[in-house]
């Protein structure tokens, strides 16, 4: 059992303990095991690498197990300090070589070396790689540094100093003024100002008065909130604990998506190390504030995410919103004063304290301050998660971080804010990323998420996609989103069967105003957000769709063909054995036939031929 | 079937009724789906009228009524997979497995699901088989992949 730290000075010793025997020259080696890494083998990685170390004697080179690093793309990522030699795609076969060339004789394997594809250069050093070079990283860079399970790590790079210094050299007065100096705004979707949340709800009367984070990251296609509450969860602990004392609770809970379950796993044992080293619980750190955080788990339904939704389900009972004008700053969690901030914007907290609000309120646009986290992910080269100050152009972070479109194709649009939010075109790259300019173009900030899709995507089926989403995801409560939705899903996928009718635009346009004034909750709200921006910029594709009975970009299903070139066709048979819906038959050496009731359209037949003998059309 | 275990999960959440949620995720962990019985039973042991627990069981995606397969194959929907092809990949698995989601196979082998996002985005399309995940998938892959678990 750890000892309890009774004081700021407790936690200042043990600090120095921690880092006392810190070598600035010694070795030591940051393996990636966030989700990404672990799809690509990372753990296997490990283990070689700590056997081979073993073997060789190698005991004073310590493996820093570390929550994400963000280039999954390139994954299993490998850091080796002092010097910040990056290797990716290392493999549990590398590591023989890398324990004797690089650990043992300070050499550069060539063959795991990032090789930059714009310049077609070689970069061994992390920090000269494009994807981190033009990223400021003040949250996720402290993954790089700790093992997500080690309390220690955590306070070894100063965690839990902001907490001590607003414990005992501000009241929460101070507290809510400065976060309020630095311009925190939530980065769960709204960009709600952090400050006037928590001071609604200090003011409130009743108690007990609770904290919220929420970790539920229902946008499909994100998961920054994943990998910081993964590689770094005392941050957000921290965060929450600040948010408490500022506001005056003594309860928190911390919301979390079932299907994360690596994320949960760790931040049940940091709540369980703080709680042994007096961070949680009562007189935290001798002083007389008490808190406790109990974590509650979600139940898989995006409008869980939703604040109101998310209490009834912290509640044991069905996510449903309840109206706005009731303000969850006063009747919130069991109808007390309650405040609630996503992930990152917990975890932004320490860092305003430590680094101060004016020195914080340097970074970002004039409304928009701090960094952003965003998901980079779909048509793109280097996918993974990216952090940049506010204000960074989209052709910023898709070209000089993001390294371009995948396979040299055209760019084409680039969604973000999730199925709130909208696609934005290739005019529109030079856009300043904060929260205000977002919104002006017809999308929004969101939680981060940033879909890039290519000249193979199509619009009418990305619309299709979000409404159907979001009529699955509709809790039923008012009418106009359960109907609504139901209604503009159908079109969609009227156009995109090929049936689509001139009229149908203005359905859409009718059905999105009906769904704006009248739903309950930002779901419904905020829904026509995708369909709109795809009219707004794409409209020639859905004409395309509802007058040629056409999809430019071969995508939606019932609009496209494959079929078998008989003059290329060599009758190899490999189209016939991989198609898995037998729609393909033929004998070998004789021409192959595709027929089209069977065909699912897989694309297997296209994939596997050797001769370029089926087309898509 | 083995009331005790409902009896120690009702007891480790004090057999408080704010905790259903949680409860049922835990009779869900335990049994790998929701048995009629143990509802019956939550509902006389915590007072709960049993529509409500149904309510609450079918809103959330995360719970099964029914029994499912020894291999739980859910296939990513999200935008990021959505864009790279994850359309294909479930028509694909569905061919290839002869169910719908949200179906078992007849033998029990496979429970085929969907979901929206496991946050594994940049290596998608993403297949997620007994909780470990597979990325970057093709038709193909699916396929292979779906073989190597119909026999174990
Ligand atoms: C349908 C719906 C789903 C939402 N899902 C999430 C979510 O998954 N995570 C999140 O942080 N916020 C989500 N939000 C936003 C929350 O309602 C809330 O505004 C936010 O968590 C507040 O935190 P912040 O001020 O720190 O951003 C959602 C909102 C709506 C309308
Ligand atoms: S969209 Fe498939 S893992 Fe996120």
């Amino acid at each position: 059992m750890a000892k309890r730290l009774l004081s700021w000075n407790d936690l200042k010793t043990l600090q120095k303990e921690l880092t006392k025997n810190i070598n600035p020259k010694s070795r030591w080696i940051a393996i990636c095991e966030g989700t990404g890494c672990r799809v690509y083998g990372c753990l296997d990685v490990s283990k070689a690498l700590e056997q081979e170390l073993q073997k060789q004697g190698l005991n004073n080179v310590k493996i820093m197990h570390t929550g994400c690093h963000g280039f999954c793309e390139r994954g299993t990522l490998m850091v080796i300090h002092p010097e910040g030699i990056f290797y990716s795609r290392v493999k549990p076969e590398d590591v023989v070589e890398i324990v004797e060339k690089t650990i043992k004789n300070n050499q550069v394997i060539e063959r795991l070396v990032y090789v930059d594809p714009q310049t077609s250069k070689k970069i061994p050093y992390e920090k000269d790689i494009p994807f981190y070079k033009f990223q400021k990283r003040m949250l996720l860079g402290q993954n790089q540094k700790i093992s997500p399970t080690s309390i220690n790590d955590y306070i070894a790079i100063g965690g839990y100093q902001a907490l001590a210094k607003v414990l005992f050299e501000m009241t929460p007065e101070q507290v809510i003024s400065e976060v309020k100096t630095a311009g925190l705004r939530g980065r769960g979707g709204g960009g709600f100002a952090a400050a006037r949340k928590w001071e609604s709800s200090r003011k409130a009367s009743g108690e007990p008065k609770y904290i919220i984070c929420n970790a539920d990251e229902g946008d499909p296609g994100a998961y920054m909130d994943r990998s910081v509450v993964e590689g770094n969860p005392h941050s957000v602990i921290e965060g929450m604990i600040i948010g408490a004392y500022a506001v005056g609770s003594s309860d928190g809970y911390i919301y979390i998506r079932h299907e994360y379950p690596l994320a949960l796993h760790h931040i049940t044992e940091a709540i369980k190390q703080a709680h042994e080293y007096g961070l949680l619980g009562e007189n935290i750190l001798g002083s007389k504030f008490t808190f406790d955080i109990k974590i509650s788990r979600g139940g898989g339904a995006f409008v869980a995410g939703e604040s109101s939704a998310l209490m009834q389900s912290i509640e044991g009972r069905v996510a449903e919103p309840r109206a706005k004008y009731v303000h969850m700053a006063e009747h919130g969690l069991y109808n007390k004063p309650t405040v609630l901030n996503n992930v990152e914007t917990w975890a932004n907290v320490p860092l305003i304290i430590n680094m101060g609000s004016a020195a914080y309120g340097k970074i970002g646009t004039e409304n928009s301050k701090g960094t952003k986290i965003f998901s980079l992910v779909g048509k793109i080269n280097n996918t993974g998660l990216v952090e940049v100050p506010m204000g960074v152009t989209l052709k910023q972070i898709i070209y000089d971080i993001g390294g371009g479109i995948k396979q040299g194709k055209k760019f084409k649009a680039v969604q973000t804010g999730g199925p709130s939010g909208g696609v934005l075109p290739a005019d529109k790259l030079d856009l300043a990323v904060d929260f205000d300019r977002l919104t002006e173009a017809g999308s929004m900030m969101g939680s981060g998420g940033m879909i890039v899709m290519d000249e193979d995507n199509c619009m009418v089926d990305v619309a299709k996609y979000f409404i159907g989403f979001l009529q699955e995801e509709s809790c039923g409560k008012c009418v106009p989103c359960r109907e609504g939705l139901k209604r503009m899903f159908e079109i969609l996928n009227k156009i995109t069967d090929g049936k689509g009718e001139e009229s149908d635009m203005q359905t859409l346009d009718d059905l999105s105003q009906l769904l704006n004034d009248g739903s309950l909750c930002g779901l419904g709200n905020t829904a026509q957000n995708p369909v709109l921006s795809t009219i707004k910029y794409f409209r020639d594709e859905y004409e395309v769709h509802i007058r040629d009975k056409k999809c430019p970009a071969k995508v939606c299903k019932a609009l496209i063909r494959y079929q078998i070139n008989k003059d290329k066709c060599t009758g190899c048979y490999l189209c016939f054995k991989n198609c898995p819906s037998n729609a393909i038959t033929g004998q070998i050496k004789q021409k192959h036939e595709i027929h089209q009731d069977k065909c699912i359209k897989c694309g297997i037949c296209y994939d596997v031929c050797k001769f370029d003998a089926v087309t898509k059309e | 079937m083995d009331l005790t275990k409902v009896d120690k999960i009702l007891t480790n959440h004090k057999n408080d009724k704010a905790m259903l949620v949680a409860i049922l995720q835990d009779v869900q962990d335990e049994f790998r789906y929701l048995p009629k019985e143990v509802l019956n039973h939550i509902s006389k042991s915590l007072n709960i009228p049993l529509p409500e627990i149904y309510d609450v069981s079918t809103f959330y995606k995360a719970f099964s009524l029914k029994p499912r397969g020894k291999h739980i194959c859910s296939i990513c929907m999200g935008t990021a997979c959505h864009v790279r092809g994850a359309p294909v990949i479930l028509e694909t698995a569905k061919t290839h497995l002869k169910i719908e989601p949200g179906q078992n196979t007849p033998n029990m082998q496979y429970t085929l699901n969907t979901v929206n996002c496991v946050g594994a985005c940049a290596v998608g399309p993403v297949i997620q088989v007994d909780g470990s995940l597979y990325g970057n998938l093709t038709s193909m892959k699916t396929i292979q992949l779906l073989k190597k678990f119909e026999k174990d």
